[in-house]
């Protein structure tokens, strides 16, 4: 039981920490927002997978991706796609020249659905797709860098580049893609209403249980042998590879894990936003999602969800009254992060929980010894 | 490529070329920067956009100032211009080096967050001073305008004029990192810090005026890119993965290559616009350089280094 227990939680402060999540995000919010605050929250709450992604890849990996974008973006343009046609059926598009293709299809002269958004008329396959179509994609940009031992810098800059590529891709096929503005106008999912509160609310729940389940299974994976092996790769990667390892293929494991937790966050995301964009695959919100478990801690799976919540709530509170100050607050908060507290806020809550632990042991210790030196009074006082 | 006769072909190409070299003056002048930063110095400038865009804003100022106040110096503000943006771009990039840069030395992946922060701060300057819109400076005459050298094919001026530029500075730079001993100091320090500094050699000061020289050219660059494209707040975003391309593809630490790679790249990118769209000639480019990053990851002219 207790083996069990270690290797979901880590430790006595890891089971705290995920039950003070899990409170937060399953009780406090959902009692205390409104419901178009809450789908903010469960917005923001889809990022906070692909920044548990970027805890493992980065923090316990050590190799910086830039693409988590490409696989969030995936994840959610699959989602989008079987969304698209169930909303561009005969009946809903019969006044397009047209009928039952994607409107923004019609709108560029297409005539025919093109045959890769076929197999998206079935659920069971979109589903298959969030998970596998990122994971193959991984597995193939992975091997082809790790397996050649390009790392590090090098990694980070190419995953950019293919990040742009996608993007490019996308805003040009206009016809495949909806280009800039993406597929939008999502309503129903197998004949449910998903723009209804009801519906939003339940995804709102469906996402937090996976992004919790999510930090269990990734807690699973880095206190696993596997996880020794990440950590000492991150440190001494010859090392391992003179121990026998093959560094490669752990490598690509932990790449293509972290791309299949973006894409189920990518998926959540066009559920409960209702609709999906290239602005969520570039480089920007790439980097942002870097940001969010930079500030959150890039070694705290949960620090990275606080993170991504703040640096959310931060955004929109700022764009909403002074637009301005806020990418020069972004660009400080960066710059800090990096320069004055790279643990981010996993390791100042960890420095400050030090503190505290050590204070409440200050004031055990003093009434032990206040308690102590009454009983040797007392003790003192029986004797005379 | 059906429908098009050889002379046609032949003129396309050229004209595609010569446009093709406007492209590929300011993506070495950018790379030629960030080649010295991140080939040499390995700090990963994500910012070396915004001070590219530093010196195209600089460009637009003097050219207002001087339209305003000394109209008859407008023919030669241009190449003053040229000199404010490097010193401009420069002295932004002394700062950056002197407040930021200088500590990360030992963490090339968190250089990069901490540019990004920088660049972000600068892109919202630019946008509280010079306002969203994007801005051109008024060009001075002979810089207008084209030569008409065959019946099919112009010449462009500007294209011409940057691409001299290019050229000058290229030697300049190629003259100061591999013939004066200032040179042979910043080599010494990227090789091997801790030996330079036992030699004598005053590392911090060499960092310093490194970065800054990367982030002047950087500044010319954008002298060079007012004469092809107006400037707004997010310039430097659009060039910086380009940037980025052009040096790792040429091998980070070989000045040669950069300038192959940049030369590739852009004739590449140009030729293909003419034959299918900007957005698909540009997926076409990166994709095969990331193809061939996958097959031959050191770039084309890797230095003789074991890693």
């Amino acid at each position: 039981m207790s083996f069990v227990y270690e290797k979901l939680f880590g430790d006595k402060k890891g089971l705290i920490g995920f039950c003070i999540l899990a409170a937060l995000i399953l009780v406090v919010f959902p009692v205390m927002l409104d419901s178009f605050r809450l789908n903010l929250v469960g917005k923001y709450l889809t990022y906070a997978f692909a920044a548990v992604s970027l805890v493992l890849l980065w923090g316990y990996g050590g190799t910086l991706s830039l693409g988590q974008g490409i696989f969030f973006g995936i994840g959610g343009y699959a989602m989008a796609m079987f969304l698209k046609l169930e909303a561009s059926s005969p009946e809903n598009t019969a006044i397009q020249s047209t009928p039952g293709i994607p409107d923004f299809m019609d709108w560029n002269q297409i005539t025919e659905l093109p045959l890769f958004w076929m197999p998206f008329h079935s659920f069971s396959f979109t589903l298959f797709a969030v998970l596998v179509v990122p994971t193959i994609f991984a597995y193939i940009i992975g091997a082809a860098m790790f397996k050649r031992r390009v790392g590090g810098v090098y990694f980070a800059i190419i995953t950019q580049v293919v990040s742009v590529i996608l993007t490019v891709l996308i805003v040009g096929q206009q016809g495949l893609t909806g280009g800039i503005n993406g597929i939008t106008d999502l309503r129903t999912l197998n004949g449910w209403d998903i723009t209804s509160d009801s519906a939003k609310t339940l995804f709102y729940f469906i996402n937090c249980f996976l992004l919790l389940a999510v930090i269990i299974a990734s807690r699973f994976i880095l206190t696993s042998k596997f996880g020794r092996i990440l950590l000492a790769m991150r440190d001494k990667e010859d090392r391992v590879r003179f121990s026998g390892y093959d560094v490669a293929n752990f490598k690509i494991f932990i790449f293509c894990f972290a791309a299949m937790i973006s894409a189920i966050g990518g998926a959540m995301f066009t559920l409960q936003v209702g609709f999906m964009s290239p602005s969520f695959v570039g480089i920007v919100p790439s980097i942002e999602m870097v940001i969010f478990a930079a500030i959150g801690g890039r070694m705290s799976l949960i620090g990275a969800v606080y993170g991504t919540l703040l640096i959310n709530f931060g955004k929109t509170a700022f764009s909403e009254s002074f637009p301005e100050l806020w990418l020069f607050l972004m660009g400080g908060l960066f710059i800090a992060v990096v320069m004055f507290f790279p643990n981010g806020l996993a390791g100042l809550w960890e420095d400050y929980g030090h503190h505290l632990t050590k204070r409440l042991d200050f004031i055990k210790n003093l009434f032990s010894k206040s308690k102590s030196a009454a009983d040797a009074i007392e003790l003192k006082g029986s004797k005379s | 490529m059906g429908g098009y006769s050889y002379d046609e072909l032949g003129a396309i190409f050229a004209m595609q070329g010569f446009a093709g070299i406007s492209l590929f003056s300011v993506l070495l002048l950018m790379a030629l920067g960030l080649a010295i930063i991140f080939g040499q110095m390995g700090v990963i400038n994500m910012a070396h956009g915004e001070f590219m865009a530093a010196g195209a804003y600089t460009t637009y100022l003097i050219s207002t100032l001087t339209e305003t106040y000394i109209p008859a110096f407008m023919p030669y503000y241009f190449v003053f211009s040229i000199a404010a943006a490097f010193l401009v771009a420069g002295t932004l990039g002394y700062l950056a080096e002197f407040i930021l840069i200088r500590h990360l030395y030992k963490r090339p992946l968190d250089t990069l967050l901490a540019t990004w922060g920088l660049s972000l701060i600068m892109q919202q300057s630019y946008r509280s001073i010079f306002g969203a819109r994007e801005v051109s400076p008024t060009l001075p005459e002979w810089l207008m305008g084209a030569y008409p050298a065959t019946d099919m094919i112009d010449i462009p001026i500007n294209g011409m004029f940057v691409l001299g530029l290019t050229i000058f500075t290229t030697l300049a730079v190629f003259y100061l990192m591999f013939k004066s001993s200032w040179g042979l100091r910043v080599r010494a320090t990227t090789q091997n810090r801790v030996m330079a500094g036992a030699v004598g050699i005053n590392t911090k000061k060499v960092d310093r005026y490194t970065f800054a020289l990367g982030c002047g050219i950087a500044g010319m660059a954008g002298a060079a890119f007012t004469t092809i494209a107006s400037t707004g707040p997010t310039t430097g975003t659009l060039y910086i993965v380009d940037t980025f391309m052009v040096v790792v593809f040429g091998g980070a630490a070989s000045l040669f290559g950069t300038i192959a790679s940049a030369f590739s790249i852009a004739q590449a990118q140009s030729i293909l616009e003419f034959f299918i769209s900007g957005s698909m000639a540009k997926v076409f480019t990166l994709l095969t350089l990331v193809i061939i990053l996958m097959f031959k990851p050191e770039g084309l002219f890797a230095s003789k280094v074991r890693r």
